[in-house]
């Protein structure tokens, strides 16, 4: 059956809490800060809000329904999204549905993590079965060592080379000096790419995330109450999901996007070359490369050229994570899945000062998460455009 | 090639000894499986019953046709290097202070691919064969080893922290009043031991082969005498921090069973010399051993328990010997436990009867003191727990594994 649109069913209210190397708050305290301000920006009450869905590696022994009576909600459409990178796109897909099917008016989709002085380690000691008995025993790398193995491979196979890495990072720095809510502004050379310390070689430094703590969200509703309400907003295209694709690649060479784009372009009724700008999942820029590969914007083993051929930052020819990305902003756990499509919002709705993209009208974010045991099991990806 | 181990040197006694860390030591029931081989060193993934599917990590249901019936068997270790890391920096604290520490997914030949520690002589797009050994935690790890064996390949940094080999660690030999004492002295000082404490009750009473044991290399002979606990407690607090493998090699076996013999002083010397044993030396050793579990190259390593293999089930023709060699092994269990704080293994070698004058009547195969002390070296430098020696082991535990009330039976007929 052919995949049925989300029309009438818009995004508004980008909301990012400001971030923060270490948190003494929970989880609970920063989904609270991310509810409230997305209440003031909405003039919506916590009871107008009858559905939620968050995100949040750090809320244990919670979820999201422990989080109804912490905040006071009383919803009538809830989900707990525990997808990491992915987890944006797929609240987001299951939101617009529930408000589609008239099951809630508003949802608040929220991706929120703390980050105590020693939560890194604990998420990673007993992230999943797998790295429990299967990976963390191995060095305790942590995702650097998982995504070293990955993008060793990646430069074995396609002859890239640190440097058009390095790329990627380096535009990436440049953005996140416009959007200034980043933790990490201070400029990133090449030489200091590529002089960085090594971390699990190939990677360095600067090809890694630096865990923190932070919230980002934004709210789903019919397109005649974000009129009513007042509140700029934008259009889903389309939007897609995969899980645990190509189960037989010996090590991840390409993610669950390559089964599903040509959906997402048709349904979209758009190609490649109307995108404005993309937001990638970015925990490592060899992941960067895959997206752009396999959602179509240059062909397999290819994306190391096109990261020498294009500019990244907000005022070049291809703009890519417009706000710094997590390699710069920082990465606040299953916030990280919802910081591109949030700074979507953004730039679709004028609300991107600096880092506006000049005449951006359709966006491409996409999710990648959850390296369970050796790669990363859940993609996604939406295509948004301004009303 | 891997870089030959250097004689440690002299230990500085102002520099404070290294606390014995662990990796992560939480494993899933199912994983227990990979423990299981690793505990006698083999290679032994699930492999479903149904569709022949092998899988790796160990899962509860097949990801090919879902089915639940998933045995571990020994598979091909076969396989190749597809990518690696040296990872640099580690949120454990156990890998934090042994980094660099290399790691690389290998394929294996019979499916499944494996995130693994790597050898030093293996590099990406090596061939490979893949080995289960227990790290620190007491749990199954994987390392890839070489093809073919390399030159010192058993010295390497990463898989030392698998082993326990006797090269260059100081070892005390319990007893070497016996013919297996006295054996394992020799195969200690060719596996390049520095120092074999060998404890002998009474020294000034003449002893066969004496000559010999104390002509072996680095031999060092200690009066020790197992029944007597201030003895223990003596030579402990002389030598306890310089005993990085203990073998307990006391041994008396006597034929009988249970009911025609007339009292129990038999049997309480058999306790005495052997269970009783067992405890002084842990009590009095155990607590210093597992203390100095990361001391540097010769940090303490193992405690070797030789068992009757007997203990596993008896044999009534030696019933209350059987009984005792159960006790030591339950007590063994508890000490694997208690030590393994210190990353200390317990080894348990079972060896079915010695060819010595305590079984003269028993009929061949018997097993010589020779190749018992040699398949302890074995078992030390693999890291093994549990190792079965010899042929009447072997079918003890084959006939045990396949159907323990027979084999009751059998042994009592």
């Amino acid at each position: 059956m052919k995949r049925r649109g989300y029309d009438g069913v818009v995004l508004c209210a980008p909301i990012s809490i400001p971030y923060r190397r270490y948190s003494v708050d929970s989880a609970h305290w920063w989904i609270g800060r991310a509810l409230h301000a997305l209440t003031q920006r909405t003039g919506l009450r916590p009871t107008d809000i009858d559905g939620l869905s968050v995100s949040s590696f750090t809320l244990a022994p919670d979820t999201t329904i422990g989080l109804t009576q912490h905040l006071g909600l009383s919803p009538r459409w809830l989900d707990h999204v525990p997808m990491g990178g992915a987890g944006g796109c797929v609240s987001l897909r299951r939101a617009a549905r529930a408000v589609q099917a008239g099951d809630a008016d508003f949802v608040a989709c929220i991706g929120a993590d703390t980050n105590h002085v020693d939560s890194f380690r604990k998420t990673l000691s007993s992230f999943s079965r797998f790295a429990q008995d299967a990976v963390y025993p191995y060095g305790s790398g942590g995702p650097n060592a998982s995504f070293a193995l990955i993008t060793r491979n990646y430069m074995n196979r396609t002859g890239a080379t640190r440097e058009d890495f390095g790329r990627i990072c380096v535009a990436q720095r440049t953005n996140a000096q416009r959007y200034g809510g980043a933790l990490m502004q201070k400029p990133l050379t090449m030489d200091d790419y590529l002089n960085a310390r090594p971390i699990a070689d190939p990677i360095h430094l600067f090809d890694c995330v630096m865990p923190c703590a932070g919230a980002e969200a934004f709210l789903i509703c019919r397109e005649d109450d974000a009129k009513s309400l007042d509140l700029p907003y934008v259009r889903i295209l389309s939007a897609i999901e995969r899980h645990n694709a190509y189960q037989d690649d010996p090590i991840q060479f390409r993610g669950g996007w390559a089964m599903d784009r040509d959906d997402l372009w048709a349904m979209a009724g758009i190609q490649p070359d109307a995108v404005d700008f993309l937001q990638t999942y970015d925990d490592y820029p060899v992941i960067v490369m895959m997206q752009i590969e396999d959602l179509g914007f240059c062909a397999k083993g290819e994306a190391p050229a096109f990261v020498r051929s294009h500019t990244l930052t907000t005022d070049g020819d291809f703009p890519h994570n417009t706000s710094g990305g997590q390699l710069s902003v920082g990465q606040a756990g299953a916030a990280g899945g919802h910081l591109g499509l949030v700074e979507a919002i953004r730039q679709l709705t004028d609300q991107a000062g600096n880092t506006a993209v000049p005449n951006a009208n359709i966006g491409l974010v996409s999710g990648f998460g959850m390296i369970n045991y050796d790669r990363g099991l859940a993609s996604s990806a939406v295509l948004l455009a301004r009303a | 090639m891997t870089d030959e181990l250097i004689r440690p040197r002299r230990k500085d006694p102002l520099r404070k000894t290294r606390e014995p860390l662990l990796p992560q030591g939480v494993r899933s029931r199912t994983a227990h499986g990979l423990t299981a081989a690793a505990a006698e060193g083999r290679f032994a993934l699930q492999v479903c019953a149904d569709c022949g599917f092998t899988l790796y990590p160990p899962r509860d249901a097949c990801p090919r046709c879902l089915s639940a019936r998933l045995p571990f068997k020994d598979v091909p270790p076969n396989g190749t290097v597809l990518a690696e890391t040296t990872i640099r920096t580690s949120t454990d604290v156990y890998f934090r202070e042994r980094t660099p520490w290399r790691i690389g997914t290998v394929a294996l030949d019979c499916g499944p691919f494996f995130v693994t520690h790597l050898h030093g002589d293996v590099t990406e797009g090596a061939r490979v064969k893949m080995t289960l050994r227990l790290d620190k935690s007491g749990n199954a790890v994987a390392i890839a080893m070489p093809d073919r064996p390399t030159e010192h390949q058993e010295d390497d940094v990463q898989l030392r922290e698998l082993t326990c080999d006797p090269k260059f660690r100081r070892v005390l030999i319990t007893d070497g009043r016996n013919a297996t004492g006295q054996a394992m002295a020799r195969a200690m000082a060719a596996a390049g031991a520095s120092i074999i404490f060998v404890g002998v009750a009474d020294p000034w009473k003449p002893f066969p082969n004496e000559t010999t044991l104390r002509a072996t290399p680095n031999v060092e002979i200690v009066s020790l005498d197992l029944t007597d606990t201030q003895s223990v407690a003596d030579v402990a607090g002389e030598l306890a921090h310089r005993v990085d493998i203990l073998v307990n090699t006391a041994e008396h076996p006597r034929s009988g069973g249970i009911m025609h013999r007339n009292g129990l002083t038999i049997a309480q010397q058999e306790m005495d010399t052997r269970y009783f044993a067992l405890l002084r030396l842990a009590q009095h050793f155990g607590p210093t051993m597992r203390a100095r579990g990361a001391d540097g190259t010769n940090a303490a390593a193992a405690f070797v328990n030789l068992l009757s293999v007997h203990a596993l089930i008896n044999w009534p023709q030696y019933g209350a010997f059987s009984a005792t060699e159960a006790a030591c092994l339950s007590a063994a269990q508890a000490l694997r436990a208690e030590l393994r704080g210190g990353g200390i293994k317990v080894l348990n070698m079972f060896a079915g009867p010695l060819d010595t004058e305590w079984f003269q009547s028993v009929p061949p195969p018997k097993l010589s003191p020779t190749a018992l002390a040699t398949a302890t070296v074995d078992a030390l430098r693999k890291g093994i727990e549990d190792s079965y020696v010899g042929d009447i082991a072997q079918d003890i535990k084959a006939r045990l594994d396949a159907q323990p009330k027979a084999l009751e039976r059998e042994l009592g007929a």
